[in-house]
């Protein structure tokens, strides 16, 4: 079974957000970046797979200019066998989704995470799969392979449930399918040195949104403090003057 | 012009969320001059269907066909696809929670249209047509504008307060044409916990964090959210110890929510967790340490601990209830 997982290069979840250009472009002057959060847990239960055995190849996948490449080489180094490039602009979903399309044909399982953490699109993983006019399957919490058969576990509203889906699939992961995301170890830094990082060249692909301005949320009133032992109070304001009890 | 809607629903029901989305089309709807054609998928009674007219739907479109119930994305794309078409659909809403999330972009592919997930207002515009969402999970906002002719967009939960408004209804079985090849799951088995409430529909949330100091130490917590119907939430560390069940983890790796209420005891309020949270209409937060993050989000505060103040606002509900 080949895995194809797909990675989108975001800005560390605790970076202070701004923004440049009268408030039309997100600032990434000194930005750290990292791995997407989810796309970091889908490659770390790719590895786990691979490790169990039954599948042969894990392939990333990301859409970006050479600034993303880092983040590819981090993804070798946790346990990805090789990584492609597409070397252009991520600027919208479906144009992510058409340039991944065209590299996804080979693989069995495609991973996606349900959403990445800078512009929360939750749309390439569907996408990619109407595109390619294959099953995908959301909401997944777990992936295993039984008697060479995917088994994923999707969450629905109060509860989950045990699916078998066609093969290829697209599997779009959230919360639970790793426990921890894998750090790599200094031999897999070494390894992935060695391993191919392929850059392809883009195809024509449409944007069908664009951002035409940001705002940060509007500033909080100070918070109403009441003292530790006057909670009486506190229950009284929220009945009274928030009425939210 | 139509709008059509996907009304989810829950064991036949629909909740307030379902109305959010009808409520909101049919605001679009008469800024636009459209009608709103309401898609249900499942079995629905006609009562039920009816409820959507309350908040103004012109027609309910729907789909009985028991092999939907295996919620395969592909078919129930398609089945979305062939009624925004035979509708002539120039706009097709669903919700931003996990069914919303997984046919959305499946249906804009095919329906060669913009996709917009989570907005959370009415359009700024229509012309050109541009809708706002949160983005950074919660951090900023960002206008963005949708270049197709076709849009489809995902609401987020409590962003639009659903407003009656009666409308004459017409209710019809619709069977998109689906080939046994469409449906690509088989399901092995659900497990569903009933008599909780859910975390995504409570009105009222009671979060734990790493401040209760052991999995041992929930019963005030559960005794406060019973006595409010409220439901359980906790921080990322909490369920990572196995304090609680992953079901109960909020935040940006975790469940996102938006409820009138948010009570956070012993939760720092660390930027990942606040995510998940910040869109809560009121923020309590009890916490030992006065320069805890999460004050600054908060409306309410108690600097103190949790295990004092606990007790104390359960009798204090409880004097508030009788
Ligand atoms: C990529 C990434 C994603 C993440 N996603 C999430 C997420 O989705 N959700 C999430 O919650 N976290 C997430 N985190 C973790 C997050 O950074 C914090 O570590 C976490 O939220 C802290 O949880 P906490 O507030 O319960 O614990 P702590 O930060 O340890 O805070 C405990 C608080 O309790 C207070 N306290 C202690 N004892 C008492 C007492 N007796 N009475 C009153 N107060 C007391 C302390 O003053 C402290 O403020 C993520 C981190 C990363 C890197």
């Amino acid at each position: 079974m080949k895995i194809l997982v797909l990675i989108s290069n975001v800005p560390d979840t605790t970076t202070k957000i701004r923004f440049k250009s009268d408030n039309t472009a997100f600032d990434d002057a000194g930005v750290q970046w990292i791995i997407n959060p989810w796309d970091e847990l889908a490659l770390t239960r790719a590895v786990e797979l691979k490790e169990t055995g039954g599948v042969s190849l894990i392939t990333v996948a990301n859409v970006g200019n050479a600034s993303t490449e880092p983040t590819l080489r981090k993804a070798l180094a946790v346990g990805a066998d090789d990584a492609i490039r597409i070397d252009v602009e991520a600027r919208d979903a479906f144009e992510v989704a058409t340039q991944l399309a065209s590299v996804a044909k080979d693989y069995d399982l495609i991973m996606a995470g349900i959403e990445a953490s800078d512009y929360n699109g939750s749309a390439v993983g569907g996408m990619l799969a109407e595109l390619l006019d294959i099953a995908s399957v959301s909401s997944v919490s777990g992936i295993n392979i039984e008697n060479g058969q995917l088994l994923f576990n999707r969450e629905i509203d109060g509860g989950s449930q045990v699916l078998s889906v066609t093969t290829p699939v697209v599997a779009i992961v959230q919360k639970g399918i790793a426990k921890e995301p894998r750090i790599p170890a200094m031999r897999g830094i070494m390894m992935a040195r060695k391993k191919e990082l392929k850059v392809t060249a883009p195809v024509s692909a449409e944007d069908r949104t664009s951002f035409v301005r940001f705002e940060l949320p509007p500033k909080k009133a100070a918070c109403k403090m009441v003292a530790e032992d006057n909670a009486k109070e506190l229950v009284r304001l929220l009945h009274e003057e928030a009425k939210v009890l | 012009m139509s709008i059509l809607v996907y009304t989810e629903n829950w064991d036949g029901k629909f909740k307030k969320f379902s109305f959010e989305l009808v409520s909101y089309a049919a605001s679009i709807a008469k800024q636009t001059g459209s009608t709103v054609t309401a898609l249900s998928i499942g079995n629905v009674t006609d009562s039920e269907l009816q409820k959507l007219s309350n908040y103004g739907t012109n027609k309910v479109l729907k789909i009985t066909d028991d092999r939907f119930n295996s919620l395969d994305n592909k078919a129930m794309s398609k089945a979305i696809v062939a009624a925004a078409k035979a509708e002539g659909a120039k706009m097709i809403i669903l919700a931003h929670n996990n069914l919303g999330k997984a046919l959305a972009p499946r249906v804009a592919v095919r329906l060669q249209a913009g996709l917009e997930t989570g907005v959370v207002a009415l359009p700024v515009s229509f012309d050109p047509f541009i809708v706002k969402k949160k983005v950074f999970t919660g951090k900023a906002f960002a206008e963005v504008k949708i270049n197709a002719n076709i849009k489809v967009i995902t609401l987020a939960q409590n962003s639009f307060e659903p407003v009656e408004l009666r409308h004459s209804e017409t209710i019809e079985a619709f069977n998109p044409q689906m080939a046994d090849s469409d449906f690509t799951t088989t399901v092995k088995e659900t497990n569903k916990v009933t008599g909780k409430v859910l975390l995504t529909d409570a009105e009222i949330v009671v979060s734990g964090g790493r401040g209760m100091k052991s999995g041992d130490n929930w019963g005030g917590l559960e005794e406060m959210a019973d006595l409010l119907s409220a439901g359980m939430a906790c921080s990322r560390p909490v369920s990572d110890e196995g304090w609680r069940s992953h079901t109960e983890h909020v935040g940006q790796t975790g469940k996102i929510i938006a409820p009138n209420l948010y009570m956070a005891f012993g939760i720092s309020g660390a930027i990942q967790h606040l995510g998940g949270v910040s869109s809560s209409k009121v923020i309590v937060a009890v916490n030992k340490d006065k320069e805890a993050p999460i004050f600054e989000v908060a409306d309410y505060g108690i600097v103190g601990d949790v295990f004092m103040v606990i007790p104390q606002m359960i009798e204090a509900i409880k004097e508030m209830k009788s």
